[in-house]
Formats: structure tokens, C-alpha cells, sequence
């Protein structure tokens, strides 16, 4: 079959690879339909988060059609079935499954002995995201093997496009889960840094969920067009200062919820010196993260609030303003997505006509242009926003 | 080929390469990958052998400025080497000019190693001329074209529009494990005299 592949930093080839095979009673074949290039493919395209391998294949945010299942799946899964597949691989019996910590399954992650070095405890398996993560061959491909498959699928009825609910393997419930712990309330102000695909689910998100007023802050034109049209004031950060513009928005106060939906790789400019000194230290190697939106986040977030970071983190980070967290009481909330926590909920909010997340579609191209898309999504070029890949 | 390696860290019902497509590194990307790593070398070897440089080129007496510009090839080198190539291959260029000027110094008629100063110079303009294909090449190809963007002043989302979607979806329950400090979530609902009120 054919599948994205990584070779090294900034090398990615569409390459003839062997096709995957049921190795464990609870797999299944997925034929792939749809995937797409994710905001957080980039760090791997860049080699920013380690234990990234020549020959992995990339890609987490795919559906499909089941057609091979394990014999213990067979009870949830059958041939034919139509499935988006979550990013998180999920046994959905571990404890931290039961409490809907998906993204934290302590069952799913293969090399859990490395996840256990690294971060103190290991998370759950993530489709091709590192050995850190398991290992897994990831999406972009066409076919994948989705372990734990009689947990790992979200089914979704024939008739509705794959583009309106492929998102919901990842982009979609990772904005949801954002505005949601948030907790937002419907006086509150929600500024969200960076408006990737992931922000404007995080925009639509806190939209829906009532939030007093919404502001959006990037410096692509596109995008914030994209943002204003999805109920967002716009912040250009190249023609004014975030942090006064977001007090003159709160009448002084700061907006009660900030989300990050930048992460690891923020914007770097001259104009902002931390920036360029974050990125010189990532050279060095002496830093993983450039962690400028938290700063300002953490700087501008109005006392008591809470901070909340879909955007990707990979290690280390410098510089941060403990001191204002601490005294400003500030709550901050993370985590990779427990998308299975949220989909049946967001499947029937697009069933029902509340909300269609296609509209972030800018690309669809085939699985053999993906080496270019990741070039072109990376540049920004082409007003590129989100690429959908046929395979 | 570094793949084959890998394997060992795939099971056996995963994917492996059995032939590879065409990269997403351009030509640019390639020549700025080998000019970082050539930078890197030339720094390497200007760190640790600056008084073979020196004796070569008759400019005895220079080897701390030959190490400075060791440090400072690693530094280009490093650069190109990153996603920001573009800064590090015309970071490259400039360094170039400091190197032309640095051995034109040395170009004196007392010089008696003039000539192999000539055969240095010669090798810099080469690498100049290179560095400047590069660094053209790699601006080029990763730059946002200047024009107006695609519009997408209709892509709201929401298939109802933006003021039915407002609020839509207050039926869902936040779960209480993502609910926010009571400061914000709970006290300031509460009427003032409420809050004051000793618990």
C-alpha cells in the first residue's frame, strides 16, 4: 500500500509499504477514506518532539471503512462498518478509561517503558506520534491496523460526508475539550491564541458553549478572516499589542479563559524578543518549546481564571512566570484529548445541523501530493488551512 | 536507507518501506542541508587547527579570530540546518563577505604564502556564489507569495449562522472534573451581599 512516511527532519515520502496485519484478537483493518495533515504533525515534520523513527508512518486523524476485524472486536465492529478513528488508542477498561481519562489509558501505550522514563508514567498509544506514544503506524495510509479497535473507533452513520466528521478523530473534540474546561460561563471573555485549525474548532466551541464574546489572535489574514466569519473578534499581533488590546476588550480586567492553540512552535518575530531568544535556545538545543503564548496567556489572563492548552508541548520550557500563576490563583488545564469522552455528544451537534466542521477544509488533494501539502501547510502558502487527503 | 534499521522497533504486523517516494525536500532544502553541515565542518576545523589555518594562509598571530569564525560557521551551520535555513544560508552570505574581506588582508606582497591566500579567496567566491544560489533558492520556495489571500469571510461553520449558533449548545453539562474555580464558575453569580457573607 502507500502511506506518508517519515525519513528525518523535514523529509517525508509517499512510499510503497507493506500492508498492515491483524496482529492481537482486539484489531481491526481500517481501509482509509480520509485523512488529513494535523497542526501537530509539524512538530514531528520538524523533528521537535524526540523518538521519531525513519520509516514511521505518519498520520492520526483518518476514518474509514473496518474491513478486517479481530476475532474479540467482533462483537463492536463488523466488515463494512463506517468508522472514524480517534487519534488515542483506548482499552476502555483501565481505570483511567472507567473516569473517561482516555488520553491517559494506561493500557494502550506499547512502549510503555519509555513513556515511563520520559514523562514519570506512561499515556495512552497515539497514532503515529512518536515511539513515545507506541509507536503506532499512524494514518496516512491506505490502510491502517487500529489496535484496541472494539474501543478505538467512533461509528458514524452512511450519508453524512466524510468531511464533516473525519474532525472528529482529533481537531474538533481537541477545540471542544479546550472551551470545555474552561468551564464558560456566559460573562466571560474567551481569548484563544492562534486560529490553525484546532482554534477555529476552539472559536466554534466556545461560540456554541455561550461565551459572552470570543477574540481570536493570529497574524495570517486568512485565518482571522476564517475567525471573524466563525463569531470571533480579531487580534492581528503584527498591528497591535495583544495584551492591550485584550484589556481594552474586558474593560481592564483580562479575559476570564485563555486558550492556547498555538503550543510548541510559536510565532517568532523581533518584535517580541523572547521569541527570537526561545528560538535560538531550541537551536541550541538547551529548549524544546517556544512557550511565548503561555507567557502572555499567563500575563494577561485575567486573576482567578483559567488557562487551557490544546496547543502541543513537547519537553522543556523556560521562563515561565510561576509567580504570576501563583498569585494570580490561575487555573491551568491540559492534556492530550479524551476524544472518545466527547464525540457522541459533537456527532449529534453536527447531525443535527448545530454545526458543520468542514468549513476549515482549505486543501484536498491525494495521498501522493502529501509530501508537498506538508511543505505548503508548514509555509502557510495558499492560504492553507487544513488539508484533507484522499488516498 | 536508515529505515531498514528502524524496523527493529516495528512489530511484525506493522507497515515497513519496501520503496521510497519522492521527498518533500526540494533541491533548495538539499543544497542548504549540505551547506549546514559544511558550515558545521569548516567550524570544526577552524576551532581546532586555527594555527594550521593561520601558518597557511601567513596571517601567524590570528588564531583567535580564526577560532571566532569557527564559532561563527557552527552558529550558520546550526541555522541552516533548521526549519529557518533561509536565515542561516543568508547568514552564510554574510559571513562570506567577512571572510573576503579577513583574507584580502592577508593578500600583501610580503606575504610569502600570498598564493595559497589567492587559492583560499578563489574557494570563499565558489562557496559565496553557492551560499547565494542557496539562500535565493530555499526564500523562494518556502515564502508566503505576496497578493491578497483566498477569502474566506463565508466559512462560519455554522449552518444556521453565527447568532443561532451563540450559546447553542449551554445544554451541556461541563463534568465536574473540568469545572472551573468556584472565584469565577460559582461566587460570581452570587449577588455581592451573598459574597461577603462569612461561611
Amino acid at each position: 500500500m502507500r502511506a506518508l512516511v517519515w525519513h528525518g527532519k523535514e523529509d517525508i515520502r509517499c512510499d510503497t509499504v507493506t500492508d498492515p496485519e491483524i496482529e492481537q484478537p482486539r484489531d481491526a483493518i481500517v481501509k482509509v477514506t480520509s485523512c488529513a495533515i494535523c497542526g501537530s504533525d509539524l512538530h514531528l515534520f520538524h523533528n521537535f518532539i524526540p523518538a521519531m523513527l525513519p520509516g514511521d508512518v505518519m498520520g492520526h486523524e483518518m476514518m474509514g471503512e473496518v474491513v478486517e476485524v479481530g476475532p474479540e472486536a467482533r462483537g463492536k465492529l463488523k466488515k463494512g462498518d463506517r468508522v472514524v478513528v480517534p487519534f488515542t488508542i483506548i482499552c476502555g477498561e483501565c481505570d483511567q478509561c472507567k473516569r473517561g481519562n482516555f488520553s491517559v489509558c494506561q493500557t494502550t501505550n506499547r512502549k510503555k517503558y519509555l513513556a515511563d522514563k520520559v514523562f514519570g508514567h506512561a499515556t495512552a498509544g497515539l497514532f503515529g506520534y512518536t515511539h513515545l506514544t507506541g509507536g503506532y503506524p499512524g494514518g496516512q495510509a491506505e490502510y491502517l491496523r487500529v489496535p484496541f479497535a472494539d474501543a478505538t473507533h467512533i461509528k458514524v452513520p452512511d450519508g453524512i460526508p466524510d468531511e464533516k466528521v473525519l474532525f472528529l478523530g482529533d481537531i474538533f473534540p481537541t477545540g471542544w475539550q479546550a472551551a470545555v474546561q474552561c468551564d464558560i460561563q456566559p460573562t466571560d471573555t474567551v481569548a484563544i491564541w492562534g486560529c490553525g485549525p484546532v482554534g477555529q474548532m476552539a472559536i466554534r466551541s466556545a461560540v456554541l458553549l455561550g461565551a459572552k464574546q470570543v477574540i481570536a489572535i493570529d497574524h495570517l489574514p486568512e485565518r482571522l478572516e476564517m475567525a471573524e466569519a466563525g463569531g470571533a473578534i480579531t487580534i492581528n499581533f503584527d498591528e497591535e499589542s495583544v495584551v492591550e488590546r485584550l484589556n481594552e476588550l474586558t474593560g481592564g480586567e483580562g479575559p476570564e479563559k485563555c486558550i492556547d492553540a498555538v503550543g510548541m512552535e510559536a510565532h517568532v518575530s523581533p518584535s517580541m524578543p523572547d521569541t527570537v531568544y526561545d528560538r535560538a535556545k531550541q537551536m541550541l538545543g538547551a529548549e524544546s518549546d517556544r512557550p511565548h503564548i503561555l507567557r502572555e496567556m499567563i500575563y494577561v489572563c485575567r486573576p482567578a481564571g483559567v488557562i487551557s492548552i490544546p496547543g502541543v508541548y513537547g519537553g522543556l520550557v523556560d521562563k515561565i512566570p510561576m509567580g504570576q500563576v501563583m498569585n494570580k490563583g490561575l487555573t491551568i488545564r491540559t492534556g492530550q484529548t479524551h476524544v472518545n469522552r466527547w464525540t457522541d455528544d459533537l456527532l449529534r451537534r453536527i447531525e443535527e445541523g448545530q454545526i458543520d466542521p468542514s468549513f476549515v477544509i482549505t486543501h484536498t488533494v491525494s495521498l501522493d501530493e502529501g509530501p508537498e501539502m506538508y511543505k505548503v501547510f508548514r509555509d502557510k502558502q495558499d492560504s492553507c488551512i487544513k488539508v484533507v487527503l484522499k488516498p | 536507507m536508515a529505515y531498514y534499521i528502524s524496523n527493529i522497533a516495528r512489530s511484525k504486523g506493522d507497515p515497513k518501506v519496501l520503496h521510497a517516494g519522492p521527498s518533500s525536500l526540494g533541491a533548495a532544502d538539499r543544497m542548504a542541508k549540505a551547506l549546514g553541515w559544511f558550515s558545521i565542518g569548516l567550524g570544526i576545523a577552524e576551532l581546532v587547527a586555527a594555527e594550521r589555518i593561520t601558518r597557511a594562509l601567513g596571517m601567524e598571530g590570528k588564531e583567535a579570530l580564526v577560532r571566532a569564525y569557527g564559532v561563527r560557521e557552527l552558529g550558520h551551520g546550526i541555522v541552516s540546518l533548521s526549519p529557518d535555513k533561509h536565515l542561516g544560508l543568508w547568514s552564510r552570505v554574510a559571513g562570506d563577505g567577512l571572510d573576503i574581506a579577513t583574507l584580502m588582508t592577508a593578500m600583501r606582497h610580503d606575504n610569502p604564502k600570498r598564493d595559497n591566500v589567492g587559492i583560499a579567496l578563489a574557494a570563499v567566491l565558489g562557496v559565496t556564489l553557492l551560499d547565494i544560489i542557496g539562500a535565493q533558492g530555499v526564500t523562494a520556495r518556502h515564502s508566503r507569495p505576496r497578493g491578497r489571500p483566498r477569502s474566506y469571510r463565508d466559512r462560519t461553520g455554522f449552518p444556521q449562522g453565527v447568532q443561532a449558533a451563540r450559546g447553542a449548545a449551554r445544554d451541556f453539562q461541563v463534568p465536574p472534573d473540568m469545572r472551573a474555580a468556584p472565584t469565577l464558575a460559582a461566587v460570581s453569580d452570587r449577588a455581592p451581599q451573598e459574597r461577603a457573607r462569612p461561611h
